[in-house]
């Protein structure tokens, strides 16, 4: 996740720059690229997951130098026998598996090629839709790199079917039944036919290939530019259902037209200027974020390294900013796309114009020196006298074969971007308070701008504030920065920021504080001062704080704006928060406690009072049972009770209601049987007694 | 007049007390229990008076526990009279079975109220 970011911050960096300067900053391809690919094809288990994917990292780290054959041959190696073993495998099976077999180098008999040659020629006859005769030409084509004699029988009919589908403008169809065309069929379709003219037992038709050579100047005819010289290839409709990107498409078509002018005899009618622009746009997309992006600009530079259209040579500059300070020379670099060194030649400025002046230019007609050790033209600019500034540099470069002139792809001119920075001399400051109105006098002192200041200034709306400064260039010429402000800032943060005009040959502010009364919002104090110079062409911009002013200012009249409200550091949310005081029922009011007791004690007086009155009564125990068992029943059907109400008062106590239901169940069947037992022989005592 | 109204009020009395004193003791002891029961319920009425209702449920536990149970021997005291001849088959060991049952549940309910 932090890798993909990286790299997508590193991308829109370049994009960044793109838009910003309108001009893709082109280099070769170089170790970033080595390392995105080893970061972007990460294996798992050993393996890049499918054929296809396996085959595009395989290619990428091939093409780049980087030896991964050993670590994925173990788990990818029987996948590839496996598939062509197998009897149920398509051609795209076959085709994916041969691909990765030709880097790998599995260990497969050659009776198993010719097993899947001559299932992939029985394939070629029942084809008729493009992608078929894509997938078995070229699974046959890698057979035929193992040694297998691999020859195609019918060749003039299978480059009839695949011409059967091309349109008028140069695309091609995917077969006969679908009604859109494609540009990136037309360049699966290119790279098919070529396959075909090197199986072909006998050379083909020389007409056929015009033809084709015909087709591919239409095709190149719908190319489209960006304004920066990129060109690309794009499908006519957006939104088409088999829709891939600008990349994809110019990979295909830039496949399949080496591919073919490889096998074709004679020279293709393309412009050079169009392999570079095709160069250009591969190399503008600097560093991919995805993994089939940078398989396909890749491999499309690998084929346009060594085609044999014209071969593109790519100047760029190792570094767009020169520093006059350090005595930098101004290097330009051309190479091959991936940074080899190109056939010898001699790059030219032939015209520097700078930002201010862009139709007069500062130099003309400079030739570089080549530095043969480090493979580079370079021109001292101190002797020019070049100022410090944005410069738009023209080269042009001039190989010094003129046989080389028809395979290599120089581009014409060529239009860089540069800036040369510089130390810039600040001279003459002067601070001062002036008294308003014409005849005030002028004591101004001076500034020394190299480094703070602590200067002690005091002022009231009726002055004004004056500071002026020169600003001079290494050549001794007036500098104007693109920032010089001025700030004002009060104690409690309020900032008052003020941009400084430039004179003929001066920067210089005014300060009129009668009329800056109401923007200040009547805050009187002190106010710290500090300056600002900048620019991208200045090596020592700087910040300096000059000291402070204290500034007397009217009273504010009642309806005076206030000053704005200075924003509260954003991460006091954080800190603790405002102490919530929540609202209670207030409690009910309970008496007081002795009056509760004095209560209990009155209730409980009644009870002594039953006690009493059933002793006046003269209650006996005389009906009680004698004998024992009746006399035990008696007792427990007494106790019985006792422990029920007491049972009841552990219930307000602390029991809960199903506890004590429990117990209360069990007590009570053992009260009834009990009291049943008592009352009875108490009823038949009586009874007995009644009767007697 | 009132002299003899008072003399009247006394006679009634006092005939009264000797028709009471003829009651059987059983019967007296009951109505001794009400009386108890009453005068428990009105003292914890009085102490709602003075200090407000709160909380209400034990208010009424206790008063309806005391009223429950005063009933509850009104029954009993119907039941056991023998010259209440409506009851005369019921056996009064019967009576007073039902009465502790009657009063086991109603205090029951009444703890489970008190809260």
């Amino acid at each position: 996740m932090a890798r993909n970011l990286r790299l997508l911050g590193f991308l829109a960096l370049i994009y960044a720059s793109l838009s910003i300067s309108g001009a893709a900053v082109i280099r070769p391809i170089n170790e970033a690229h080595q390392s995105a690919a080893l970061e972007l094809f990460v294996p798992i288990n050993g393996s890049f997951g499918s054929l296809e994917e396996t085959y595009e990292a395989l290619k990428t780290f091939q093409i780049l130098g980087v030896e991964k054959g050993a670590e994925i041959s173990h788990a990818t190696c029987p996948v590839v026998v496996e598939k062509l073993g197998s009897s149920l495998s398509t051609s795209k099976d076959l085709f994916h598996a041969l691909r990765v077999n030709s880097i790998l180098g599995c260990q497969i008999d050659s009776r198993t090629f010719e097993d899947v040659a001559s299932k992939l020629q029985a394939l070629i006859k029942d084809a008729n839709s493009l992608l078929d005769f894509h997938y078995a030409v070229g699974g046959l084509l890698y057979i035929k790199d193992q040694g297998i004699n691999v020859i195609l029988s019918d060749a003039d009919g299978t480059f009839h079917s695949i011409k059967a589908l091309s349109q008028s403008d140069g695309r091609w169809r995917y077969d006969s039944n679908s009604a859109e065309s494609s540009t990136y069929a037309a360049g699966i379709a290119l790279e098919t036919i070529a396959g075909v003219v090197s199986l072909a037992d006998r050379k083909l038709d020389q007409s056929k290939i015009g033809i084709v050579k015909n087709d591919i100047v239409k095709l190149f005819d719908s190319i489209k530019s960006y304004d920066d010289g990129t060109l690309y290839f794009d499908e006519k409709h957006v939104d088409a259902s088999e829709y891939k990107g600008p990349l994809s498409t110019s990979a295909s078509v830039v496949r399949g037209v080496t591919a073919f002018a490889t096998v074709a005899s004679g020279r293709l009618n393309i412009p050079s200027d169009k392999m570079l622009g095709l160069a250009k746009f591969f190399l503008s997309i600097g560093i991919p974020g995805s993994t089939k992006d940078l398989f396909n600009q890749i491999e499309s530079l690998s084929c346009l390294k060594n085609n044999r259209v014209s071969i593109p040579l790519i100047l760029s500059l190792p570094s767009t900013v020169l520093s006059l300070t350090s005595k930098d020379q101004l290097k330009v670099e051309v190479t091959t796309v991936f940074g080899s060194a190109a056939p010898p030649l001699t790059v030219s400025l032939v015209q520097a114009f700078h930002s201010d002046s862009k139709d007069t230019p500062v130099l003309e007609n400079q030739e570089l020196q080549f530095d043969s050790e480090n493979t580079i033209h370079y021109l001292d600019i101190i002797p020019l006298k070049l100022d410090v500034g944005k410069y738009t540099l023209i080269f042009e470069i001039s190989l010094h074969d003129p046989e080389n002139v028809n395979t290599y792809a120089t581009g014409g001119r060529t239009s860089l971007m540069s800036f040369v920075t510089g130390s810039i001399k600040i001279d003459k400051a002067e601070i001062g308070i002036l008294e308003s109105g014409a005849g005030g006098s002028e004591t101004l002192q001076k500034l020394d701008l190299s480094r703070d200041s602590t200067l002690s200034l005091s002022a009231n709306h009726l002055q004004k504030l004056r500071l002026s400064f020169q600003l001079i260039t290494p050549l001794g010429h007036n500098f104007k920065p693109h920032q010089v402000f001025l700030k004002l800032r009060h104690e409690t943060n309020v900032e008052h920021i003020f941009v400084m005009e430039s004179s003929a040959r001066q920067f210089k502010i005014t300060l009129d504080f009668l009329g800056f009364v109401e923007r200040f919002y009547y805050l009187s104090g002190k106010y710290k001062i500090e300056l600002t110079v900048g620019d991208a062409a200045m090596e020592n911009s700087f910040l300096r704080a000059l000291g402070h002013i204290e500034l007397d200012l009217p009273e504010p009249p009642e309806k005076a704006a206030h000053p704005p409200p200075q924003p509260v550091d954003p991460y006091l949310r954080f800190g603790p928060k405002q102490e919530i005081s929540h609202i209670f029922r207030a409690p009910e009011k309970r008496p007081p406690k002795e009056l509760s007791l004095a209560f209990l004690a009155l209730t409980l007086l009644p009870f002594v009072g039953f006690l009493i009155g059933l002793m006046r009564l003269g209650v006996n125990l005389k009906g009680f049972p004698s004998s024992t068992v009746p006399a035990a029943f008696s007792m427990l059907f007494h106790a019985g009770i006792a422990a029920v109400l007491s049972l009841y008062v552990l219930f307000w106590l602390k029991l809960d209601l199903f506890t004590t239901l429990k117990a209360l169940g069990f007590l009570g069947v053992l009260l009834v049987f009990v009291g049943h037992r008592t009352l009875s022989y108490h009823a038949s005592t009586t009874a007995k007694l009644k009767s007697s | 007049m009132a002299k003899s109204t008072s003399s009247d009020a006394q006679m009634l009395i006092r005939s009264l007390r000797t028709a009471y004193a003829a009651t059987p003791t059983n019967l007296k002891i009951i109505d001794l229990y009400v009386v108890y029961a009453i005068v428990t319920a009105v003292i914890q009425v009085v102490y709602m008076g003075v200090v407000g209702s709160f909380p209400f449920n034990s208010f009424l536990s206790g008063v309806l526990s005391c009223v429950g149970t005063a009933v509850l021997a009104v029954c009993l005291r119907i039941q056991v009279n023998k010259e209440n001849k409506e009851f005369k088959d019921l056996p009064p060991e019967r009576a007073y079975a039902d009465f502790i049952l009657c009063n086991l549940v109603l205090h029951l309910v009444i703890m489970n109220f008190l809260g």
